[in-house]
């Protein structure tokens, strides 16, 4: 004979496994983020990626994603011995979180760099530069997008 | 046909930084749109600028899909001596595109 103690416990866990099974369709947010952090391996591969150094520019508050203009400036003295090699964007919310790798060299004399880019949804845009050195340096904004790039579904 | 634009001053004084802007006029279509119907658009971008002075590489550049359309790249560089830049843009479907301009450097 079960005992409504018994029938209490039994019902309560079985309704969390069905919880469990409901939530287990993606998590786009996770993948998302996943896509992004593979990304920055790619580029990056097993070292360390410090907050610093960079400073990447743009509004806070976009209106149109489909063209944002962005600029990234490396606090670099861009000399043969010490310059930045590269730098690389990435998009947390964008399908793809590649944006742009650009390289760059001792006679760039200043290292910035300015382009346009489309933002699917509001989130944070990272900006990575490579040092000579070898060590790589990064920049995180967060913006709010109001008319996101064109992407009707498929996100991720 | 495909037009770019590059804005390089004229002339400098060497060992002056110089800014390049350059512009491509391309949809950059990104692969990700579709048509009112629900096919999907194939992707058509711009994959790779590069920049030589005077035959040397001074800046290159991947682009992805999340650029805007009509890439525009904006950079720096040191007026080393008078000579050319010359400036290429590649793409998908076959897409090149080569620009140059010119710099006296006192």
């Amino acid at each position: 004979m079960t005992t409504r103690r018994e029938f209490l416990v039994a019902s309560l866990s079985s309704m969390a496994a069905g919880n469990a099974i409901a939530q287990l369709p993606p998590n786009i947010a996770a993948l998302r983020q996943a896509a992004l952090e593979e990304a920055i391996r790619k580029v990056v591969g097993d070292a360390q990626v410090r907050p610093g150094k960079v400073k990447l520019d743009l509004p806070p508050l976009i209106d149109n994603g489909n063209t944002v203009p962005l600029s990234v400036t490396v606090d670099s003295p861009m000399t043969e011995a010490d310059h930045v090699k590269a730098i690389h964007l990435f998009t947390e919310k964008n399908p793809q979180p590649f944006v742009m790798s650009a390289h760059l060299g001792p006679r760039a004399g200043r290292a910035r760099l300015s382009t346009r880019a489309r933002i699917a949804d509001t989130g944070k845009v990272i900006a990575i530069a490579q040092l000579s050195d070898g060590s790589y340096w990064s920049d995180t904004v967060s913006v709010v997008v109001t008319l996101s790039a064109c992407l009707e579904d498929g996100l991720i | 046909m495909a037009r770019v634009v590059v804005n390089v001053p004229a002339d400098a004084k060497r060992g002056e930084v110089i800014e390049i802007r350059t512009l491509a006029g391309h949809v950059m279509e990104s692969g990700f749109r579709r048509t009112e119907r629900g096919v999907l658009i194939p992707r058509d971008i711009i994959t790779r600028f590069v920049c030589t002075y005077n035959g040397v590489e001074i800046f290159s550049a991947e682009l992805y899909p999340a650029m805007a359309a009509n890439p525009l790249i904006s950079f720096t560089t040191v007026a080393t001596e008078s000579g050319a830049l010359e400036f290429k843009w590649t793409g998908d479907n076959g897409y090149a595109v080569t620009e140059s301009a010119k710099i006296s450097v006192a």
